[in-house]
Formats: C-alpha cells, sequence, structure tokens
C-alpha cells in the first residue's frame, strides 16, 4: 500500500519503521528536515519536507496515489484538519491521533464529520490497557479478543508454584481445563510450547483464559491476587486523568501527585473523588506523607522517564506494590525489559501497534482477515484474531489432523456466543473467529496457518 | 453612586405599590368595607409620590454594584413605611412601629405579627396583609425588572435581591429570567388556591393562606394559624409549604424537560432528605401529644414545612412539646429552605457549602498538599463564592449576637430573646414562649421591634444590602 505519514516525531518514525518492514511504501511528511533525515537514514522510507495542513504541499508529498493517510503530529487540530484535506482531495482513508480529553467524548461525531477512518488516543488507550492490568493485578500484560469473552494474560511462573516442572499436556488436568499455554519465553528464546514441553520457573508464559476465570487461576498456581483498592498516580497527565475516571468508576481510590497547581485544580473539578496532591512525586516526604507504603498499585506516569524509572525501582525497594512506569523515549527499549520496575507502558508503542493493526486490517478488502493482533513478550510473538470468512484449506479438518505451521498455535474458537478451547476433535468453519499465537510474522487469513 | 437613577427607580416602584394596593381595595368594595377608603388613599399617596420621583428622567443610567444593594435596601424600606400607612390611617393598628413591624414582617414574608386579635382587622387590611407576602416573596425589584421596561443594568438589582449564595439567570436575559420566575410563581399560587377551595375552604381564607404559603410568609387570618383548617387543607397547605421552598430552576428545568439537569440538582435532594429527616423524627417524640400516628406524622409534617421553607404556619401549640422536637426545629430554622425559593434562612446550599468545606479542611490535614476544589450540582464552586457564603455566616452570626444582646434588655425569658431573634432573621415568624405559635410581638419594647424590623430585612435580603446602608464606605464619593 502507499502510505503518507504526517509528523515524524517519536509515533510517526516507529509506525513509518513497522510499516515499511510489512513491506508497504511509506512517505514521511514534516516541517522539520532534522528529523525527516533521522527517520530516512534509519528506514527504508521516503521523506517530504512540508507542512501537513498545506494543500499543494500534500499534493507534492503524493497524497493523490495515496491509499492511506496518517496523521500524528503533536497537535490534535493540526491532524484533524490535514486528515479532511488528504480525504477530499485524496480520497484516501485517513487515521488521526486526537488525544486531548476534550475530544474524546465527541469522538464519533468528529470521525463522522472529519471522514476518518480511524482515530487513535494514544493516552486513552494506554489507560485502557493499565485498567486491564491493574484489574488482574499479577499479569504482566493482558489482551482481550473476541469482543472481551477472552484474554491473553502474561505472567512468570513463579518458584515453588503448581506451574514449575509441569508437562504442558498436563495442564488441562491438573490446573484449568478452561486455560491454555500460548507462549512460553525462556531467556531470550520464545517458544511456542507442544504437549510434552516442561514448565520452568521463571519462565514468562502467556496463557489464554477468559476474563473471569483469571483470578481462581491465579490463586491456584500460588500468585496472590487481592483486589486492587488503592491507586497511586504519579504526575497527573492526560493518561491519569483517564485511568483515574476508569478506576473511580470501578470504586478504586485514585490518589494522583501532580507539580502544577493549575493542572490540580483542573484535576480536582474534573475528577471530584479522586485525592489530588499538589507536590512533587519524587520527593520522598511526599511519598512518605502519602502513604506510598499502603498502596496495591503504584503507577508512574510523569514526563519525564528518568523520573519515573527511578520513581519505580524506589517504589519496588520500599513497597509491596505492583508497578506500572511509563517510558516514551526509544532509547532504551534494550535494557528496560531487564529492569525491575513493573510493567512499561509506552504511548508510542501503543499508538504504532494500533495503526499497524488498522493498516493490516485495511488490507481485509485485499485478502487479510486479521480483526486483532498484539504483540506478545516484546514483539517477539504475536497474538491474532482471525475472522474465518470462506471456506478454504483450513476449514473442516479436525486439527489434530491438520497440519500447522511450525511455531503456530490455535486458542481458542468463537463461534456465535460461544468459546471454544480447541481440542484434535475439533474443526474450523466458515463464520468462527479464532484466536491463534504465532511467531511467524506477516499471516493474513487462516489459510496462511497450514503448512505448505 | 448615581443618586438620580435609584430615586428614579425607586419612584416606578412607589407606582406599582400603589397599583398593587388597588387589589385589597377590590377586596374592601366586595365585602363593603369602610376601611377601604384608607386604603385607596394610602394607594393615591404612593402614586403621587411615585410620579413626583419620576418626573425627571436622569441622564446617567448606569448602575454599579453598590447601587444595586443601596437600592435594594432603600426599596425595601420605603414600600414597607408607605405599606404601613393604610394601617395607621386607618387606625387598625394606631402604632406606627407596630404598623412597620408588621409590614416589614409581611414583605419579608416573616410572618411575625404584633397583632393580639387577628381577627378584629377588617377583610381588605387581611388580604393586604396577606398580599405583602406574595409580593415579598419573590422580591419586589425582580416583580418590577419582569414588568417594567427599564434601562438599568439589572443583573446587580438582582443580585443583591435574590437569596442564595450565587444567582443563575435561567434564560440570557435578566428580565425574562424575571417573568419566567414570576410566571412558575403565579401558576403555583392559583394551583393552591383552587387546591384549597376545592376541599371547602372559604374563598377567602383559601386566597389568603395561598398568597402566604406562596411568599413563605406565614401571616394566619385567624389566631390559631392553621389549626381549625380541615386535615386534607392542612394537607395541601403542607405541601404548597414545602414547593415553594424548592429553587425555582429546578422547576423551569423540569418545564424545559432538562431532567437531567433537574436530578442534578444537590440542594433540592438534600432539601427534601432534611425534611424527611426532621418530620422523622418529630413523629416519633411527639407520638404521645396526639390521639393517632397519622394525626400525628400529618402535625410533624405540616410543622417541619412550615418552620424549614420558613413559613410560620401551625397547627398546633408546638411550645407544648418537649425539648428535642423544639430544639429540632429551632435547628432547622436556622437551615431554611432552598436558594432561589421564596423561603428565608440560611438556605440548604450555604449548609452544603459549609458541610463540604468543613470536609475539605479535616482532609487537607490529613493530606497537607491536597488540592480539592468544592462542587455542587457536578460543578466547580468558585473561591469567592465561597468567601462570600463564609462570610456572610460571620456577619449572620455578629447581628445574631448583638441582636440577641438588644432584645435582652427587655428582660424576657432567654428562649423568648433568642429565639424572637432567631425568628425573624431567618424570616420563620414564631418562636417559642411568648413569641410562640400562639403568641406575638406585641409584648416587645419599640427598641426590641427596631432592631427585629432590622434583622427581618437584613435576613431577607441576605445582610449585604443592609449593611451597605450602613456603611460610610458606601456613602463617600469616592
Amino acid at each position: 500500500m502507499n502510505i503518507l505519514i504526517a509528523g515524524c516525531g517519536r509515533v510517526g518514525s516507529t509506525i513509518a519503521a513497522l510499516l515499511s518492514n510489512e513491506g508497504h511504501e511509506i512517505t514521511v511528511m514534516d516541517t522539520s528536515n532534522a528529523s525527516l533525515e533521522k527517520v530516512t537514514n534509519s528506514t527504508d522510507v521516503m521523506g517530504f519536507q512540508g507542512d501537513c495542513t498545506g494543500y499543494t504541499d500534500q499534493l507534492n508529498a503524493g497524497i493523490e496515489d495515496a491509499d492511506l493517510f496518517i496523521a500524528v503530529t503533536n497537535n490534535d487540530e493540526k491532524n484533524m484538519l490535514s486528515c479532511l484535506m488528504a480525504h477530499k482531495t485524496g480520497h484516501c482513508h485517513t487515521v488521526a491521533r486526537i488525544k486531548s480529553p476534550r475530544y474524546s467524548d465527541e469522538i464519533l461525531y468528529l470521525k463522522e464529520e472529519l471522514g476518518l477512518s480511524m482515530s487513535i488516543n494514544p493516552e486513552r488507550a494506554a489507560a485502557d490497557e493499565i485498567t486491564r492490568l491493574i484489574q488482574i493485578p499479577s499479569a504482566l500484560e493482558v489482551d482481550t479478543f473476541a469482543k472481551g469473552k477472552t484474554s491473553l494474560i502474561a505472567l512468570v511462573v513463579p518458584e515453588k508454584s503448581p506451574l514449575d516442572r509441569l508437562i504442558v499436556k498436563d495442564f488441562p488436568s491438573k490446573i484449568a481445563s478452561n486455560a491454555l499455554v500460548c507462549v512460553v519465553r525462556r531467556g531470550n528464546e520464545v517458544i511456542i510450547p507442544d504437549g510434552n514441553f516442561v514448565l520452568m520457573a521463571k519462565d514468562k508464559i502467556s496463557i489464554s483464559i477468559a476474563l473471569d476465570k483469571v483470578r481462581p487461576f491465579l490463586n491456584k498456581v500460588g500468585i496472590k491476587s487481592k483486589p486492587v483498592k488503592n491507586v497511586l498516580l504519579a504526575g497527573g497527565g492526560t493518561i491519569s486523568y483517564y485511568l483515574a475516571k476508569k478506576l473511580i468508576d470501578m470504586h478504586v481510590s485514585v490518589k494522583i501527585i501532580e507539580k502544577d497547581l493549575n493542572r490540580c485544580e483542573l484535576l480536582s473539578e474534573k475528577l471530584p473523588s479522586a485525592i489530588i496532591i499538589n507536590a512533587d512525586a519524587t520527593d520522598k516526604e511526599v511519598l512518605t506523607e502519602e502513604a506510598f507504603e499502603n498502596m496495591d498499585v503504584i503507577c508512574s506516569l510523569m514526563n519525564d522517564d528518568e523520573d519515573n524509572i527511578m520513581l519505580s525501582y524506589y517504589c519496588r525497594k520500599k513497597t509491596e506494590a505492583k508497578l506500572i512506569t511509563r517510558i516514551r523515549k526509544p532509547s532504551f527499549d534494550d535494557i528496560i525489559g531487564d529492569m525491575d520496575i513493573g510493567v512499561i507502558i509506552s504511548t508510542r508503542k501503543i499508538t504504532a501497534e494500533y495503526i499497524t493493526k488498522y493498516v493490516r486490517s485495511m488490507y481485509d478488502m485485499t485478502g487479510s482477515d486479521v480483526e486483532t493482533l498484539y504483540t506478545l513478550q516484546d514483539g517477539l510473538a504475536e497474538a491474532l484474531e482471525i475472522n474465518v470468512k470462506r471456506s478454504g484449506k483450513a476449514t473442516g479438518i479436525p486439527l489434530k489432523d491438520l497440519p500447522l505451521k511450525q511455531n503456530t498455535l490455535l486458542c481458542c474458537i468463537s463461534r456465535g456466543k460461544k468459546i471454544i478451547r480447541p481440542t484434535g476433535k475439533d474443526t474450523i468453519e466458515p463464520g468462527d473467529s479464532v484466536v491463534l499465537v504465532t511467531t511467524q510474522k506477516g499471516l493474513k487469513s487462516i489459510d496462511d496457518i497450514i503448512r505448505m | 453612586m448615581n443618586f438620580a437613577m435609584i430615586l428614579y427607580i425607586l419612584g416606578a416602584l412607589l407606582g406599582l405599590e400603589g397599583l398593587l394596593m388597588l387589589l385589597p381595595c377590590l377586596v374592601g368594595v366586595i365585602y363593603g368595607e369602610s376601611t377601604t377608603a384608607y386604603l385607596f388613599v394610602s394607594a393615591i399617596i404612593c402614586f403621587i409620590s411615585g410620579l413626583l420621583l419620576r418626573i425627571r428622567k436622569p441622564k446617567k443610567t448606569a448602575l454599579r454594584a453598590k447601587d444595586g444593594f443601596v437600592l435594594t435596601a432603600l426599596a425595601w424600606i420605603i414600600i414597607s413605611i408607605l405599606g404601613a400607612l393604610p394601617f395607621v390611617l386607618s387606625g387598625e393598628i394606631p402604632d406606627f412601629t407596630d404598623a412597620v413591624f408588621e409590614v416589614v414582617s409581611g414583605f419579608t414574608t416573616t410572618g411575625s405579627s404584633i397583632l393580639t386579635q387577628v381577627e378584629s382587622l377588617s377583610k381588605c387590611m387581611l388580604f393586604w396583609r396577606s398580599f405583602t407576602h406574595w409580593i415579598g416573596g419573590m422580591g419586589v425589584l425582580v416583580f418590577l425588572l419582569a414588568v417594567l421596561p427599564s434601562s438599568a443594568d439589572e443583573m446587580y438589582i438582582m443580585k443583591a435581591e435574590s437569596p442564595g449564595p450565587s444567582v443563575d439567570k435561567l434564560v440570557p436575559k435578566v428580565r425574562q429570567t424575571a417573568f419566567i420566575l414570576y410566571a412558575i410563581y403565579f401558576i403555583m399560587t392559583i394551583i393552591t388556591i383552587i387546591a384549597l377551595i376545592l376541599f371547602n375552604m372559604p374563598a377567602f381564607d383559601a386566597v389568603c393562606i395561598a398568597l402566604g404559603a406562596a411568599g413563605t410568609g406565614g401571616f394566619g387570618i385567624l389566631s390559631d394559624s392553621c389549626a381549625s383548617y380541615s386535615p386534607t387543607c392542612q394537607i395541601i397547605i403542607t405541601v404548597a409549604m414545602f414547593a415553594f421552598g424548592v429553587n425555582f430552576k429546578f422547576y423551569y428545568l423540569i418545564i424545559i424537560r432538562e431532567f437531567k439537569e433537574a436530578i442534578r440538582q444537590e440542594e433540592v435532594a438534600i432539601y427534601g432528605i432534611i425534611y424527611v429527616i426532621a418530620v422523622a423524627i418529630i413523629s416519633i417524640t411527639t407520638l404521645a401529644e396526639f390521639n393517632s400516628a397519622s394525626e400525628t406524622v400529618r402535625h410533624a409534617a405540616f410543622q417541619v414545612a412550615s418552620i424549614m421553607t420558613t413559613t410560620g404556619y401551625a397547627t398546633c401549640d408546638f411550645n407544648l412539646w418537649r425539648s428535642l422536637p423544639k430544639g429540632l426545629l429551632v435547628t432547622i430554622m436556622f437551615i431554611g429552605a432552598c436558594a432561589g425559593s421564596t423561603g428565608g434562612g440560611m438556605k440548604v446550599s450555604r449548609i452544603i457549602l459549609y458541610f463540604k468545606q468543613i470536609n475539605r479542611m479535616v482532609s487537607e490535614y490529613i493530606h497537607p498538599r491536597s488540592i480539592k476544589k468544592i462542587m455542587l450540582d457536578g460543578r466547580p464552586v468558585d473561591e469567592a463564592v465561597l468567601r462570600s457564603a463564609n462570610l456572610y455566616l460571620l456577619a449572620y452570626m455578629f447581628i445574631f449576637v448583638i441582636s440577641v444582646f438588644i432584645i435582652s434588655v427587655d428582660d424576657l425569658d432567654l428562649i423568648t430573646t433568642f429565639t424572637s431573634v432567631a425568628a425573624t432573621i431567618n424570616n420563620i415568624g414564631p418562636g417559642l414562649e411568648i413569641v410562640g405559635p400562639c403568641g406575638n410581638y406585641s409584648t416587645l419594647s419599640i427598641l426590641s421591634k427596631w432592631t427585629l424590623i432590622f434583622d427581618m430585612l437584613a435576613g431577607r435580603l441576605e445582610i449585604v444590602p443592609m449593611l451597605m446602608l450602613f456603611s460610610p464606605i458606601v456613602w463617600r464619593r469616592r
């Protein structure tokens, strides 16, 4: 596909790299030559210096040939305007990043009026993600599929847990019949386990399980899970606002520490039931004063990566709380996973994931049946939800006779309102929606899972 | 200060008062009473003095905030003095102080009376007395805004006269807002009158009682207030009093079908909750006083509605009750009705703001660096509004304490002294003991009466206009 991306900041360049790797032709547009050069040097894309809200600039950048226009500049209004223009002149699909809470309630109206194919609110998406993480305290990542009926949770096998030294084929009988081990990461190796695989302590495993069964499951495998009651949010930015709103609806008590007084006053207006503290969250005295050691969850969501990392690190040493840390810069990606600072949240990654997912589903019309896509275990594996549209090579055959590709696993089949945990006797039928986990990239339809 | 303009507006107001006096004249003509003549003469006096003030239209018509306050205070004093004319002229209340007390009590919807024998008054005078409640309930100047075209800055007047910590316009135009308020007020009054007549109350009584309930005034036309009316009528009066104590914005929101917004009105909800709790407690504690449980609840509901909305009607002599129900009644005297209603007292919305601020204070001790906005009806309350509400309480307490001190010169018992001030500054009417529902204010000294007159005006106008009138800063040219 021919894709034009407006704005090549952190988000823009991440998307450009991802989409370029999937084989699309990318043109990146930005007013700053320096940031353009940075992208064009590291990825195989074309750069175009110009203003994305300029008609001539859009034409010169090739909007008329583009299939998709993605606006991810820092400015909501600029994104909306450029998408509107691109829609009118280029007759292409448009995706806009709109992050201000001001627009979040009227997003449907805006989408309709501006002819947007998709809008992405990274802060809100991050807040949703954190909410899911908080709902299931010990999981490291939670992704939902089949409209929330099933989910993938990732966790580290604790020592002396019943999971330690368990053979995978005994998993249904010994642990839970309604769950399935999908991906195992041991060290730097990612394995899609077969029945004879033996789990070890410290393995990071992804399990497919219904959301409401998660808590009993965690208790059974020896991971303590008590409901979250107190959450501390360090930094009162947009993510904190969305997150606090969701948590308050779930009757969780929320405390926000924010440096800026005006921001505090605004938050206190918008979130009357949250406790808003006007202070620096990296100040030890403030933390003690606000009893941070009693918190169930501490989220470091400040603007400064280093502050977030240090705060989380400090809290790790001083508290038992579950930690969530926001990281903005891509520079630390390689080592951040090794640090013991809880779950890393990056709006940049979330945005890129959303848009990649959208681009893939746009392929729908040209052959891809992927409904949702999540990257697992730091991008080493993917979970896909595929809609089976018509009968083909994979349908109607019992799974035990189906020659699946290497490192590909069927997690569940959603048929109508029913969720099926597949066994050897089950079949895939047209109309099903199938969730599968794979280390193979670029799957587009159900036929692709068959070994040629 | 724009005196020319203030006087010009006062002229219009006096003309209006004269016009309104013609209504009791009509009543007098219907009943063929000779005292009608005095009312008519008073009306003419009002007209003429009004005309004199309006001869020359001032060049500068702009009003500032302090002009609005001074205008309001002067307006209420002047209409009270001229309103007392019929009583003095006819000799039905010969003493000037008494007559002014009675009329101020009428206009401020207090309902405290100096009359020992209410029945001895002629019908047209009784009607005028009750009618002042109705006029004063929604505010005389607001009425002026609703009916007369004027070029003055109307919002200042509305602000100065409307009860409550902050004034909301219902529609963009002040005049239309005033008109809507009066329309709602008028229609609800008519409904009350019809309901009372349908349940066999004599037409004259029904009109007077309904006017008193609408303005949350409380002048009865019988010595025993409402005790001799049928239980059904008492229930109707209870409902009417309660309804007129609700913020009129609530009704407006219902009329324009903004039900969601109407439900959000915290004040109305809290008002209802306080009412129900008070009725429950009083019913339980006075069970022994009455023959049956239903009778107890009926009387409790009536008395609580009457005191809480600051009306002041009574169906029984609650002065004879035990201390607990009496104490509770005195407590709700201070709470009062909703802001933006016709009732007086401190207003439920202020009480809510006070509670929320105390709550905030406590939480600030626990979280010293926390920031918390006070919310009302789901919206943040401006700190300036909070500050003025707090200062209101302060000024209120000062005036209260000083008034109690002055009344105590009369050497009455402490309960009478205390409740007479509480009942007048909160615009209720009856207090306890000597000034209780079966007593009256006639035995007080002249000094005490003028103190209470000031308290009634200060209570009705929410203190600031009255304080401004006596503040030297306002009268300086700067």
